[in-house]
C-alpha cells in the first residue's frame, strides 16, 4: 500500500513535469522496430533493360506500387496510393518509366524507374464506367514518342509516354460495348478493340494507332451469348465460352472477317463435368480451362481446331507468356504435389519440350500458389535461365531460381485484421537461453567501446559499432518471459487467413499458421478470418498448459455463412483443434468467467439471435448457469439505425437437443429517426481495461466519482445527408449527435448535438471518458470533443464520519437498474489533423496517466496527453487547479513534434493502433499496423518505476565504494583521536 | 436507523438543491413548464438553442404554411408485457404538439394516465416478481403515425418497481416528433440482490420526463482573448497569501521532531541517572563523571 501511494506521489511529481516524451537519435531502434511490406501482389513487371536488370516492379492489393530488388527482395522504392485509388494495371514504357493506371482507370501516372519519382500524371475521363485496360505499344513511334493506349470509361486514349499528354481519343459511347481486349498485332500500327455488345454480339474495331482513325468496324452475332473471361490465343484469335459454359468458341477476326467455331467441351474431355471457366492468360496458341477442380490445357490448331494437351487435377497456376527470342514464347506452370511444387517452363509451341523442370520444397503453411510471373536471364554458359516470382495463398511473395527459394517476403502482414498478445514461456531453471559472452576479449572490447562513447572519444565507426551492439543485445529478443513484461508475442490474423506470432523484441516471425491448410479444403471453401480472442491464458493453477487463442472465421462472405472456430497454441503455433459450426457467427462475447483450466467462456451469437456457449463442457455450463440472468448484450443495426439490447431466455427449442444453445429475448431498443440520424460510429470500453481508482480528487480537496460502468456504449449519429464526403453539405443541413447508452437497460445517459458538424467520427472510450474527432463545417476545422461522466449517487460518500461509522454505501453492489445519477462534463477543441485511427495507452494497474495515440493522416502516430482533453480546463486556472495539473484553456490542441511516437518513420496505410500493458506499471506497448508494422514502448509519465537504460551503475557503485571507504577512514581516525584524548 | 434515513433524505434534498441541473426528480406531471414543456431540460439558457435544435426535423414535407405557431392535441399509447407475453395497452400519453413557424414540431405538456392493473395482470405481475423476470413496456417511435418505424422497447426487472405502491419513472428522449428511446425504471435505486417485495397497493405512481437533445458547447475561439489574456498576465495577479503554516510546514515538522527528540532524550537522561543511582547512592553529577573512566578501564 505504502509502495503504491509512493508510486502515486512520484507519478504526480513526474506528471507535473514536462509531459512530452521523446527520444534521442541514438535511441531509435532500441525499443522500437519498423517493418515495411507491400501486400498481395496483383501484377509484376520485370525490368529487362540493362540498368535495371535486377528489379521487378509490382502492384498490390493494398494499392502499393513498389520496385523490388530481385537479388534480395528488398524494397528500392514504394508508393502507397490512397485506399480508393485502386491500381488497375502497370507496365513499363520506354525503358525508364513505370506506367500505372488507377482509380477505376481515371488516373494514369508515370514513375521514374530508378528512384520512383513521379514524372507525370494525367486524368482520363470518359462517358461511362467500364473495364479499364492498359497497353503500352512497344515498337510503334508517333513523332519519336512511344504511345500508351488506355481504354477506360468507354473511351480509348492514346497517351504520350514522355509527358502524359493525350494524343488522341476515340469514344465507344454509342454502343453498349463491353470491351474485353485491346490488341496490337506485332509489327503493325493497328490496334484492335474487341468486345461484346448486348451479350450476344461480338464487335471488332480496327483503329490506326497513329491518329485514332477508325479503319474498320465489324460485328457478328452469336445466339448462344458469352460468358466471363476471354483468352487471347493469337493476335487475331480469341477463345470464349458460351453463356451455358459448355461450348468453347474460337473467334477469329483475321483481316476484319469475324468467324466463329464452336466446340462442345464434352467433345474434348469426353464426358461433361459441369460448368467450365477460362483462366485468362496470353500464351500464343494455348489456353487453359478449369472444370471443377480439373485444369485442362488446350491448343488451338489453325482454324478453330482444338487439341487437348493435358488434363490434371493437381492445383495449377500458369504465368503469362514471355518472349525469349524472335517469335518464341515460353511460359511457366506450377503444380502442387504434396509438400512440393513442380515448376515447369515450357515453350509455347512444344508442350512436351520442357525448358526447365524443377521441384521445390514448399512450406505447407504458405498454401497454394495463386500467381506466377516469369522472367528470363542469360546464364554464365550463355543459355537461357528462368526465374519465377510466385504469390502464395498467404499473400507471401517468393522468388524461385535454380530450384531454390532465393528470397521470400511475408506480405500477408500488410493486411492485419486483428491483433492479440500472448505471454512467452517462463524461463526454466537451469535452461538459460541467454548466450554467454563468446570470449573475454570481445567483452572487453565492447566495454572499451562503450567507455569511449561515454567519454566522447569515439569515432563515427565506433559509434556505429556501439549502436549495432546495443541493437543486437540478445536480452530483448529472448524467447522467455521477462520481469518487466516487455517481451511478448503479438498474435496477428491477416486477411489471407494466416496467423503470425511476432516477437515484440525485434518483430521477427516466431511461427505462422495458415488456417485453411491444404489437407482439408472440403470443409470450407472461402474461409474469412474474422477475429482473434484469448482462449486460454494460464496462470495460477493451470500453469503447465500453453496459452491458446481462438480464431473465429466464417465460410464465405455472407453474414449467414456458417462459422469456423480454430484453437491455436501460442507457443508452438500448432492448431489444437478446429470446429466447423452449424450456426453463423454474428457476434462473439468473451465472458468474464474461466473454467478450471483457465479456458475463457465465450458466447457466440448467431444471425438468428441464438446464443451458443463455448467451450462445450459440463463445467462451462455449470459456471454459465450461475450467471445466467446476469448476461446482457446489445446489437447495432447500422443500416437500420436501431440498437437493441438482449438477454438470455431459455434453452433453444430446436428439434436437435443442444444444451449449449440458448434463446434470447429483446429487452430494449433505441430507434433513431431515419430521416434525421444515421449511426456512423459505436465505441465501447476495452474489456480488459484496468482502472486504478474510482475517485478523482479535484482542486479544492473535493472528490468526484467516475462513472465506471463497463456497459457504456458511445454512439455517434449524423444527418443522413452529411454521411458523405466532407463539404458535400452545408452546415445547416448537417449535425452530429453523440450518445452515451447503458447497454443493460438501454438508458440514454447523455445526449448532445453538434450542429454544423459531420463525420467521419473516430472515437476512443476509456475509464469514464470518451474522446471523439469530427469535422466542424461552420469553422472549417477538425474538432475533438471529450465527454467525462461522473457518478453523483456516490457524491455523498465523501463524508469521513460516514466512512468511520460504516454508514456509507461503498460496498453495496451497483445495479444498472438503479436510476443513474450522473453528471457529464464536456469540452471541444480544435485539432489540426484528420485521423485514421485513435487509441489510448493502457497500463497494468491503470495508475499511470493516459495518452491518446492518434494515427494521423500522414500515417504517423502522435501521442497526446489526455490532460489536454480535460473538460475542466479553464482560461485562468486557479493556483490549486494548476497544482492538480490543469492546463490553461486553449482553442487548439497542440501538436508537439517530439511527441510523435513513430519519430521519423511512417506506418504506411495505417489501420489500427493496439496498446498492451507491460508488467511494469509505467510502460505500455504500442503496436501500429497498416501496410507497415511499427512497435514501440511508451511511458506516458516517464519510467518512474525503473531506472533508465543509460543509468550509470558504475557511478553508483563508485559512490558506494567511496562512501564505505570514507566511513572506514573516518572511523579509524575517530578511534585514534579518541585514544589520544584518553591518553591525555 | 430512522435517524440515518432522515440524514440520507436531508443530504439528498441538499444535493438536489445544489445541483439543479439534474433536478428533474419532482414527481409533478408536466403541467406548466412554459411553452417548451421540458421539465428537467438541463440548460436554463435554452431560449437561444431551442429553435436551432428543432431544425433536424425540418423536412420539407412537414413544412406548414401558417406563420403562426399552432397547437394540437395528440395521444399515443403505452403497451406493456409481462415477461415474454404479448404487449397489451397499459396507458395513454397525451401531449400538445407544437408546430413552430419554421416547421419544427415538438411535444409539450406531456401527461400520462395509467390504466390500473386488472386482477389477471396483478397475478401475472406477481409471477414476475417471484421469478425476478422482466416487466417490459413499449412506445411508438413516431407519435404522429404510430408505431413509426419500430416500437421503442424498454424493460426493467419487476422487483425494482414495488415500493409503497408501484413506482415508475419514464424519461422519454425525443427528436421532434420521434421517440428515440425511453429510460424506464424505478425512480430510485434498485440494489442488486433484489428482494421479493409485494407492493402494498396496486396503483402506479408514474413520473414522466421529456428530454430533447442538448446543444454541445462550442469549441472556445480565442483570437482576441489570447491578447487579452496576455494583458491580464502583465498585471501579475498576486497569488493568494497563504498562512505561515501552509508555507513552512515542511521545515516546521522536522524541527518539531528534533525538538521532540531532544525532549524525550532529556527526559530519558534523568531517568537513566535515576536507575544508575540506585546502586551508587551518590550524587547525580558524580555518576556521569565516573562512567567515563570506568569504560576506559574496561577497554584496556
Amino acid at each position: 500500500m505504502a509502495i503504491r501511494s509512493f508510486l502515486f506521489l512520484l507519478l504526480l511529481f513526474f506528471s507535473s513535469l514536462n509531459p512530452i516524451l521523446s527520444l534521442y537519435e541514438d535511441q531509435v531502434g532500441l525499443m522500437d522496430w519498423h517493418q515495411q511490406f507491400i501486400g498481395k501482389v496483383k501484377q509484376a513487371v520485370f525490368h529487362t533493360q540493362k540498368t535495371g536488370r535486377k528489379r521487378v516492379v509490382v502492384s498490390t492489393e493494398e494499392n502499393v506500387i513498389a520496385s523490388l530488388d530481385l537479388r534480395h527482395g528488398e524494397i528500392f522504392w514504394r508508393h502507397v496510393l490512397a485506399t480508393n485509388d485502386v491500381i488497375d494495371g502497370i507496365d513499363i514504357a520506354i525503358g525508364k518509366y513505370v506506367i500505372t493506371l488507377s482509380s477505376g482507370g481515371s488516373i494514369l501516372r508515370a514513375w521514374n524507374l530508378p528512384d520512383g519519382q513521379m514524372v507525370w500524371e494525367s486524368s482520363l475521363q470518359g462517358p461511362k464506367h467500364s473495364k479499364s485496360l492498359l497497353l503500352v505499344l512497344t515498337n510503334l513511334k508517333v513523332d519519336k514518342d512511344n504511345v500508351v493506349i488506355v481504354f477506360t470509361n468507354g473511351r480509348l486514349h492514346a497517351v504520350s509516354s514522355i509527358d502524359g499528354e493525350v494524343l488522341w481519343k476515340k469514344d465507344f459511347e454509342a454502343e453498349s460495348l463491353d470491351v474485353q481486349q485491346v490488341i496490337q498485332p506485332p509489327g503493325s500500327d493497328l490496334v484492335y478493340v474487341v468486345g461484346f455488345a448486348a451479350s450476344s454480339q461480338f464487335e471488332m474495331y480496327q483503329i490506326n494507332a497513329r491518329n485514332g482513325e477508325l479503319l474498320k468496324h465489324e460485328s457478328a452475332a452469336f445466339s448462344g451469348g458469352f460468358l466471363g473471361e476471354v483468352s487471347l490465343v493469337s493476335s487475331e484469335t480469341l477463345v470464349a465460352l458460351d453463356s451455358t459454359g459448355s461450348i468453347l468458341l474460337t473467334i477469329s477476326f483475321h483481316n476484319g472477317k469475324i468467324s466463329f467455331q464452336q466446340t462442345p467441351i464434352s467433345n474434348l474431355v469426353g464426358d461433361s463435368l459441369g460448368p467450365a471457366a477460362i483462366t485468362p492468360s496470353s500464351v500464343t496458341g494455348i489456353f487453359s480451362l478449369k472444370v471443377n477442380a480439373i485444369t485442362i490445357f488446350i491448343r488451338v490448331i489453325g482454324e478453330g481446331k482444338l487439341e487437348v494437351l493435358e488434363k490434371t487435377n493437381l492445383k495449377t497456376a500458369v504465368s503469362d507468356a514471355l518472349s525469349i527470342s524472335e517469335g518464341k514464347q515460353a511460359f511457366a506452370l506450377i503444380q502442387h504435389a504434396g509438400s512440393e511444387i513442380h515448376l515447369t517452363v515450357k515453350p509455347a509451341d512444344d508442350w512436351d519440350g520442357n525448358l526447365l523442370k524443377e521441384s521445390i520444397k514448399m512450406d505447407r503453411q504458405r498454401g497454394l500458389v495463386h500467381k506466377v510471373f516469369i522472367n528470363n536471364y542469360i546464364r554464365t554458359d550463355r543459355s537461357y535461365g528462368f526465374r519465377v516470382l510466385i504469390v502464395m495463398e498467404d499473400h507471401s511473395l517468393l522468388l524461385l531460381q535454380q530450384g531454390e527459394i532465393v528470397w521470400s517476403r511475408e506480405d500477408g502482414l500488410a493486411s492485419i485484421i486483428d491483433v492479440t498478445t500472448s505471454e512467452l514461456p517462463v524461463e526454466k531453471d537451469g535452461v538459460s537461453v541467454a548466450k554467454v559472452e563468446h570470449n573475454l576479449f570481445e567483452w572487453l572490447k565492447g566495454h572499451m567501446l562503450k567507455l569511449k562513447g561515454t567519454l566522447m572519444l569515439a569515432s563515427p565507426e565506433d559509434m556505429a559499432a556501439i549502436q549495432s551492439m546495443r541493437l543486437k543485445s540478445s536480452e530483448k529478443s529472448k524467447m522467455t518471459r521477462d520481469h518487466n513484461g516487455f517481451r511478448k508475442l503479438l498474435i496477428v490474423l491477416t486477411r489471407a487467413g494466416k496467423l503470425f506470432a511476432l516477437h515484440t523484441g525485434d518483430g521477427r516471425i516466431v511461427w505462422s499458421h495458415l488456417l485453411q491448410s491444404l489437407h482439408k479444403p472440403q470443409a470450407c471453401q472461402h474461409l474469412i478470418g474474422l477475429n482473434l480472442y484469448q482462449w486460454q491464458v494460464p496462470h495460477h493453477h493451470a500453469m503447465d498448459e500453453n496459452p491458446s487463442v481462438l480464431v473465429v472465421g466464417r465460410c464465405g462472405p455472407s453474414l449467414d455463412a456458417p462459422g469456423v472456430l480454430s484453437f491455436v497454441d501460442t507457443y508452438t503455433g500448432k492448431e489444437l483443434s478446429s470446429l466447423s459450426l452449424a450456426h453463423s457467427v454474428a457476434q462473439v462475447i468473451p465472458l468474464p468467467y474461466t473454467d478450471s483450466t483457465e479456458q475463457r467462456l465465450h458466447l457466440l451469437i448467431d444471425a438468428d439471435q441464438h446464443a451458443h456457449l463455448y467451450p462445450k463442457t459440463p463445467e462451462a455450463i455449470g459456471i454459465f448457469q450461475r450467471e445466467f440472468s446476469n448476461i446482457y448484450w446489445y446489437s447495432v443495426e447500422d443500416d437500420n439505425g436501431i440498437i437493441k439490447g438482449h438477454a438470455l431466455k431459455s434453452k433453444c427449442t430446436s428439434e436437435v437437443a443442444d444444451e449449449f444453445c440458448f434463446d434470447s429475448r429483446e429487452l430494449w431498443s433505441v430507434v433513431f429517426p431515419s430521416e434525421s440520424e444515421k449511426i456512423i460510429a459505436t465505441v465501447t470500453r476495452k474489456l480488459n481495461e484496468v482502472v486504478h481508482t474510482q475517485a478523482k480528487v479535484i482542486a479544492d480537496q473535493d472528490v468526484m466519482y467516475k462513472y465506471l460502468s463497463r456497459n457504456l456504449l458511445f454512439v455517434a449519429t449524423a444527418a443522413p445527408k452529411a454521411s458523405g464526403e466532407i463539404g458535400s453539405v452545408t452546415p445547416e443541413e448537417s449535425w452530429l449527435v453523440a450518445y452515451l447508452i447503458d447497454t443493460v437497460t438501454g438508458r440514454i445517459l447523455h445526449r448532445v448535438t453538434h450542429h454544423g458538424s459531420q463525420g467521419p467520427v473516430h472515437a476512443v472510450f476509456s475509464e469514464n471518458w470518451v474522446v471523439y474527432h469530427y469535422f466542424n463545417l461552420r469553422v472549417h476545422r477538425y474538432e475533438m470533443s471529450v465527454i467525462e461522466i461522473y457518478d453523483q449517487s456516490r457524491a455523498d460518500d465523501k463524508d469521513v464520519w460516514k466512512l468511520v461509522l460504516g454508514k456509507h454505501n461503498l460496498t453495496s453492489p451497483i445495479s444498472s437498474y438503479s436510476r443513474p445519477e450522473v453528471i457529464t462534463k464536456s469540452q471541444s477543441y480544435f485539432f489540426t489533423h484528420s485521423l485514421k485511427s485513435i487509441a489510448v495507452t493502457s497500463t497494468a494497474k491503470g495508475i499511470t496517466s493516459k495518452q491518446l495515440l492518434i494515427g494521423t493522416i500522414g500515417d504517423q502516430v502522435l501521442a497526446l496527453d489526455k490532460r489536454f482533453l480535460d473538460p475542466r480546463r479553464s482560461v485562468n486556472p486557479t493556483q490549486a487547479e494548476k497544482e492538480e495539473g490543469i492546463i490553461p484553456l486553449t482553442d487548439l490542441l497542440p501538436i508537439i513534434p517530439q511527441s510523435y511516437v513513430t519519430h521519423a518513420l511512417r506506418v504506411e496505410g495505417l489501420q489500427g493502433i493496439v496498446t498492451v500493458p507491460a508488467k511494469l506499471e509505467s510502460t505500455t506497448l504500442v503496436f501500429a499496423h497498416g501496410v507497415d508494422l511499427f512497435f514501440t514502448q511508451l511511458a506516458p509519465s516517464r519510467t518512474y518505476d525503473s531506472l533508465t537504460e543509460d543509468f550509470s551503475y558504475a557511478l553508483l557503485l563508485i559512490t558506494i565504494v567511496a562512501l564505505v571507504a570514507a566511513i572506514f577512514v573516518t572511523w579509524i581516525l575517530s578511534e585514534r583521536k579518541e585514544l589520544q584524548e584518553k591518553w591525555r | 436507523m430512522k435517524t440515518t434515513e432522515v440524514i440520507v433524505a436531508f443530504i439528498l434534498t441538499l444535493s438536489l438543491l445544489s445541483f439543479p441541473s439534474l433536478g428533474f426528480q419532482s414527481d409533478e406531471l408536466l403541467v406548466d413548464d412554459e411553452e417548451f414543456g421540458l421539465e428537467g431540460a438541463p440548460q436554463p439558457r435554452s431560449p437561444e438553442p431551442i429553435p436551432s435544435r428543432s431544425q433536424p426535423v425540418t423536412t420539407p414535407t412537414r413544412k406548414r404554411h401558417s406563420d403562426l405557431d399552432s397547437d394540437s392535441k395528440i395521444q399515443f399509447s403505452l403497451d406493456h408485457a409481462f415477461g415474454d407475453s404479448d404487449f397489451t395497452p397499459a396507458g395513454t400519453f397525451s401531449a400538445r404538439l407544437k408546430t413552430w413557424s419554421h416547421g419544427g414540431q415538438t411535444l409539450t405538456k406531456l401527461r400520462f394516465s395509467r390504466n390500473s392493473f386488472t386482477d389477471e395482470e396483478k397475478e401475472k405481475f406477481k409471477n414476475l416478481l417471484e421469478s425476478d423476470d422482466f416487466y417490459r413496456i413499449r412506445l411508438p417511435s413516431n407519435v404522429l403515425s404510430p408505431p413509426g418505424r419500430d416500437f421503442i422497447i424498454s424493460s426493467v426487472k419487476a422487483r425494482c418497481l414495488p415500493r409503497e405502491g408501484l413506482d415508475e419513472h419514464f424519461v422519454i428522449h425525443m427528436e421532434g416528433i420521434n421517440v428515440l428511446a425511453v429510460n424506464y425504471g424505478s425512480p430510485g435505486s434498485c440494489p442488486y440482490p433484489r428482494n421479493l417485495k409485494l407492493p402494498a397497493k396496486w396503483s402506479f405512481n408514474s413520473h414522466t420526463v421529456l428530454k430533447n437533445s442538448e446543444q454541445a458547447p462550442r469549441a472556445p475561439v480565442f483570437t482576441e482573448e489570447i491578447l487579452g489574456g496576455e494583458n491580464g498576465e502583465g498585471e501579475v495577479v498576486p497569488p493568494p497569501e497563504r498562512s505561515f503554516w501552509a508555507k513552512y510546514w515542511m521545515y516546521l515538522i522536522p524541527l518539531g521532531l528534533i525538538v521532540m527528540n531532544a525532549i524525550t532524550q532529556a527526559m530519558n537522561l534523568p531517568e537513566e541517572q535515576a536507575t544508575g543511582q540506585v546502586p551508587a547512592q551518590g550524587q547525580p553529577s558524580g555518576g556521569a563523571m565516573q562512567r567515563g573512566p570506568s569504560s576506559a578501564v574496561r577497554r584496556r
